[in-house]
């Protein structure tokens, strides 16, 4: 099971705190909106970035568990 | 400025059956006015929807439309079939909306659908209605367009009051802001809110109007669908090309001698579609295809392209609403594209940071480089804006106006080079071609 993030754009005010917690998979723009990298989060990045979604102050940061096994 | 004419169309004589091939929808079009009940009824005959005391398949029809090979025609071109059967595959009942909001400045087709052949379309709400199982049903058109809400709300009332229609189709004015006519973005204002886009998922098959399972497709698309219900599939798909078959309606404008809403046959190329509009008056450069979510290509290349959806998105196009504005080689596509973006920038609904700040910095640079030169910095600006912008919104809004600059940085790439070092062209002396509206007659309220 592997996990990926997407950021609702709507809600998200650029409060950057993503970033700050999770620099490994996101970096902001210049008005300070969160850009995720492609693909599934690290492994072993995975509960780092549960974190960084649960302290996302207008909750716009969004765990998505992909289903399907891997190995 | 010339105004916009109509295809001519022969009269139908009466109790004439299918219609081999061209016109299909404009079939029915008379110029003295809009084809009433009647008219429509001795052109095509009546609805095929049906009654209680025969045996019911609404699902019959789902499986016709699928084999036809409908797609929408309101931009995104997805299989109408396909769409259908996931409404209908859904737990309880569903909402038919049908989107005649035609948000395109530059497009007339789903306006001359309402305003002529109104029947045609209300058909089609029926009958994707009784398919899907739906116990509501909308039309939704520009609010600004008040008498024809209220004309249109009348054909309806009198049809369910004549029996003709299975649910009552209410009859909306939506805002006429540029996004409100997005999909989810009408359904949110017809669940109360405000119209603006939603973030998807859910999609609105699965979560629509107030949760139900929602069908919405353009009037255009629901119109062929009022044929496809009578004549079959086989007739649908007997012109055309295999990958994308009937007909479509297409706005024709620019520097031809007839501008004007035409039906053409898809896969028919973009050069045949502009001499059927009367052919170019000066020496085109470019077309825009598409409309504003479309994109620029070059005369030369663009006139043997056949206009379809996957010929164009294969040539990296797209065919949008089906709209054909060519521009003539005295005109300057970079100042042409820089009030377009201009005006897409300040359409935003104001709800994702990266089209509420990206679309009016690029507007900005693409400013910069049309009417004053970049000092050989612009360019190099719009392509760092281009990629932070793009797919970064709840809606496809951002991105309609990333490709369009991009295609014009292709299209014009000579003329973008020397704007961006030597600053602006003769073209700017030129009136402008592509129509924006003006700020008063713009709708600056989304409730």
């Amino acid at each position: 099971m592997s996990i990926r993030l997407r950021v609702n754009p709507i809600t998200c005010a650029a409060h950057g705190m993503c970033a700050e917690l999770l620099p490994e998979v996101i970096t902001l723009d210049q008005w300070g909106y969160p850009i995720l990298a492609s693909g599934p989060v690290p492994r072993p990045l995975a509960s780092l970035a549960k974190r960084a979604a649960a302290s996302c102050p207008t909750l716009a940061l969004l765990i998505e568990e992909t289903g399907h096994r891997q190995r | 400025m010339v105004s916009r004419q109509l295809l001519p169309v022969p009269a139908i004589p009466p109790g004439q059956p299918a219609l081999r091939r061209l016109p299909r929808l404009l079939a029915g079009l008379r110029y003295d006015r809009p084809a009433s009940l009647a008219d429509h009824e001795r052109c095509h005959g009546p609805i095929p929807l049906h009654r209680p005391g025969r045996p019911a398949r609404p699902a019959r029809l789902i499986e016709v439309v699928e084999r036809s090979g409908l797609t929408g025609r309101g931009g995104a071109g997805f299989p109408t079939g396909r769409k259908m059967r996931s409404v209908a595959s859904r737990r309880g009942p569903a909402v038919v909306i049908a989107n005649g909001a035609e948000g395109e400045p530059a497009s007339g087709k789903d306006r001359l659908l309402l305003t002529r052949l109104p029947h045609l379309v209300l058909d089609g709400i029926s009958l994707a209605a009784q398919a899907v199982g739906a116990r509501e049903a909308h039309l939704v058109v520009h609010r600004q367009d008040g008498w024809l809400r209220d004309r249109l709300q009348a054909a309806a009332d009198a049809r369910y009051e004549a029996g003709t229609d299975p649910v009552p189709i209410q009859v909306t004015g939506i805002p006429g802001r540029y996004v409100s006519s997005e999909q989810t973005a009408v359904a949110a204002f017809l669940g109360g809110g405000p119209g603006k886009p939603a973030f998807t998922p859910p999609r609105l098959d699965e979560r629509g109007l107030r949760g139900r399972p929602t069908l919405e497709n353009n009037v255009e698309t629901l119109a062929h669908l009022a044929l496809i219900a009578r004549y079959g599939d086989g007739w649908f798909r007997s012109i055309g090309l295999p990958s994308a078959t009937g007909s479509a309606l297409v706005t024709v404008g620019g520097t031809v001698g007839r501008p004007g809403i035409y039906e053409i046959e898809l896969g028919t190329r973009i050069g045949d579609v502009l001499m059927l509009a009367g052919g170019p008056t000066e020496q085109p450069q470019a077309v825009l295809v598409g409309g504003y979510f479309g994109g620029w290509m070059p005369a030369e290349h663009a006139w043997k392209l056949p206009l379809s959806q996957p010929t164009l998105r294969a040539a990296g196009g797209a065919m949008g609403a089906g709209i054909l504005i060519a521009l003539p080689v005295t005109s300057c596509g970079l100042a042409e594209t820089a009030r377009v973006v201009r005006y897409l920038a300040e359409e935003t609904a104001g709800q994702c940071g990266p089209c509420v700040f990206g679309l009016p910095a690029l507007a900005d640079a693409l400013a910069d480089l049309a009417y004053h030169g970049g000092r050989g910095r612009a360019l190099e600006q719009i392509g760092r804006l281009l990629p932070v912008i793009e797919g970064r919104g709840a809606c496809r809004h951002p991105d309609g106006a990333t490709q369009l600059v991009r295609s014009a940085l292709r299209t014009f790439a000579e003329d973008a080079r020397r704007h961006d070092l030597r600053g602006a062209c003769y073209g700017l002396r030129r009136e402008p071609l592509l129509p924006v509206p003006g700020d008063d007659e713009r709708d600056w309220d989304w409730t």
